[in-house]
């Protein structure tokens, strides 16, 4: 209860937070509800009278109009806030999992351990992650799991930098050294005392990799790598565009699966940049 | 930073990007032999008839065991020799090669124009903190990183090339008509017509990045202690803020440029596909879904290579061009 009034009065302070968080909120409710809220199932072929309804424009039937192949777009976009998160959110745990534990070793363990994660860091980051992903989805098999993979491999490293540059400085703190003297081990040190005061730090990268993964699904989606049987934005977006659906006009398919994207991926930056002031109360003035 | 101390540098970041290089090759060896299933299927297509097949194995030492082959493949990298084409029956160098200037003067323009806008932006937004532009530029800025870049390039399709037949829907030049030389390229009013979307897309995709960070580095700058001393002694507002501010605060703006420039290279694979724009990512696309390992292999590689060779070029820029770096104490 005193977390949540916390974090209520937080967003308060935070416009831009609060406009992500409450984008997020939208997004996730959208996804628990997707079957009633979605008019029509997305894959169904629609038709008017005998013929398949392609193309239709946006009608109070079709709000959105309907696709080539005479699936209902809205029905498409709703469905599409499932994969959106479950991509999002798997990545973005795997990732912040990894970068995390890096962080924490490289910074309280220091020495070799230390030089070795940074220079795998180092090496990591430069790899091309569109090229690498797209090179694994084609030697394995294209899908979601890729993805994932993907943005765990090639983006730890944001997060492990900045959970060690933390770890460093905490690790020189007065109750680290209690600790120390009272016997605890460094696993116990590491995991139980200091692990807890990054976590928030951790948390806020978490929510851009949200997005990156998304972003990244979308282009996988879109050079053909995607799943083909899960109805995701970047499938949307894939079809419309191999459609022909550019050269017919048809805004009311491929705009609003992007919008879906940005509206996603910016939440995600909103709340990294409002809680930066709450991290770093120092940045606050600036 | 002392003149030793910096060649000292170069020589520990060359020594670094050819580590890191030659870790990617060797992990790309091991992703394109060691994948599920028989690495001779990847290599060979099954068109080839039974003697170019076992010429072919021969060529590529797959009939060899594997450390041989990767002493092979790397004997072969060196002299740059990347295979040959399923499809096209070229060598993949020679497709590289055509390819790499596209990309080059694709990426070389956008990231320019994004730049400029984001630099001279991002210092007007400095100067007009906490004015109601704020609330929407820097929402504004953040939404254009927000976007799929592919996404962006079907915006103005549909919209600057279908609907209004301003431009062109794809392509280099006309379809039919030969893209010739460099040189002629870089004269042909008609390439430049073919170039302006995509750069456009990119242009929106990229400023976001040099506009953020340039304000932020203002900000920050314009309370260090220079600053108050040029204040104290009189010098008009822009002055100050041309002058001394932002010559310090496009630092960290040159090294983003040159990371920029590594990662567009790799990055541009969407627009270059949403475009049809024959660079580098577009052959990378097209290996892959058409199964022409050596090309995705090459490309790959090659694309790598740049990322590796600019994130090194905006280490040593950092260092040279800022005094307080000091060598080891790197981040």
């Amino acid at each position: 209860m005193r977390a949540a009034r916390a974090a209520w009065r937080f967003l308060r302070g935070e416009p831009f937070a609060f406009v992500g968080a409450a984008i997020y909120a939208l997004i996730v409710v959208t996804a628990i509800f997707a079957d009633k809220l979605a008019p029509h199932d997305p894959r169904e072929i629609l038709r008017v009278g005998r013929r398949v309804a392609r193309y239709l424009p946006i009608s109070p039937e079709h709000w959105l109009g309907t696709t080539s192949s005479g699936r209902d777009v809205l029905s498409q976009l709703i469905w599409g806030t499932r994969s959106a998160l479950q991509v999002g959110l798997t990545a973005a745990i795997v990732v912040v999992a990894i970068g995390t534990l890096m962080g924490l070793l490289a910074g309280y363990l220091g020495g070799w351990v230390d030089k070795l994660i940074t220079r795998l860091a180092d090496i990591v980051l430069s790899m091309p992650f569109l090229p690498f992903m797209l090179v694994l989805a084609a030697l394995t098999q294209p899908g979601t799991t890729v993805v994932v993979a993907c943005v765990a491999l090639l983006l730890w490293p944001n997060t492990a930098r900045v959970i060690r540059s933390q770890v460093l400085s905490l690790r020189e703190r007065a109750w680290v050294e209690a600790a120390r003297v009272t016997g605890c081990s460094n696993t116990r040190i590491m995991f139980v005392h200091i692990l807890p005061q990054v976590l928030p730090l951790a948390a806020l990268y978490g929510s851009v990799a949200i997005g990156w993964a998304i972003l990244a699904e979308a282009s996988a989606s879109f050079l053909g790598f995607g799943d083909p049987n899960t109805v995701s934005w970047g499938v949307m977006l894939q079809e419309a565009y191999a459609n022909q659906a550019l050269g017919r006009g048809a805004w009311n398919w491929f705009t609003p699966p992007g919008l879906a994207i940005v509206s996603m991926v910016l939440a995600g930056f909103m709340i990294s940049r409002g809680s930066e002031k709450l991290l770093f109360p120092k940045l606050a003035d600036k | 930073m002392s003149r030793s101390g910096f060649l000292r540098l170069v020589a520990e970041r060359l020594g670094f990007l050819v580590l890191t290089v030659w870790i990617t090759t060797t992990v790309t060896f091991l992703l394109f032999r060691l994948m599920p299933g028989d690495p001779t299927l990847a290599y060979l297509s099954p068109t080839f008839n039974e003697e170019t097949r076992t010429a072919l194995l021969r060529s590529f030492g797959l009939d060899k065991p594997l450390w041989e082959q990767y002493l092979i493949y790397m004997g072969n990298l060196l002299q740059g020799d990347l295979g040959t084409s399923f499809l096209q029956r070229v060598p993949v160098s020679q497709l590289l090669a055509d390819a790499l200037p596209n990309t080059i003067i694709l990426t070389l323009v956008a990231l320019s124009i994004a730049y400029a806008f984001g630099i001279v932006a991002g210092a007007f937004l400095a100067f007009q903190r906490g004015r109601g532009i704020e609330g929407f530029a820097i929402p504004a800025a953040l939404a254009t990183r927000s976007a799929p870049e592919f996404w962006l390039g079907m915006l103005l399709l549909a919209g600057l090339a279908f609907q209004l037949g301003w431009f062109p829907t794809g392509g280099a030049v006309p379809p039919g008509s030969n893209l010739g030389g460099v040189v002629d390229r870089l004269t042909s009013p008609e390439f430049w017509r073919h170039l302006f979307l995509p750069a456009l897309t990119l242009v929106l995709y990229l400023q976001g990045l040099p506009l953020l960070l340039m304000r932020a580095t203002m900000l920050e700058v314009m309370n260090d202690e220079f600053i108050v001393m040029a204040r104290m002694k009189g010098l008009s507002r822009w002055s100050i803020v041309m002058r001394h501010a932002a010559r310090n605060a496009l630092l960290p703006v040159v090294t983003a440029f040159a990371l920029g420039l590594g990662a567009s290279v790799g990055g541009n694979v969407v627009v270059e596909t949403v475009f049809a724009w024959p660079g580098v990512g577009r052959v990378l696309v097209q290996a892959v879904q058409g199964a022409d390992y050596p090309v995705a292999q090459g490309a790959f590689i090659l694309i790598s290579v740049v990322l590796a060779t600019m994130n090194t070029v905006a280490d040593l820029l950092y260092a040279a061009l800022d005094p307080r770096v000091s060598v080891g104490a790197r981040r």
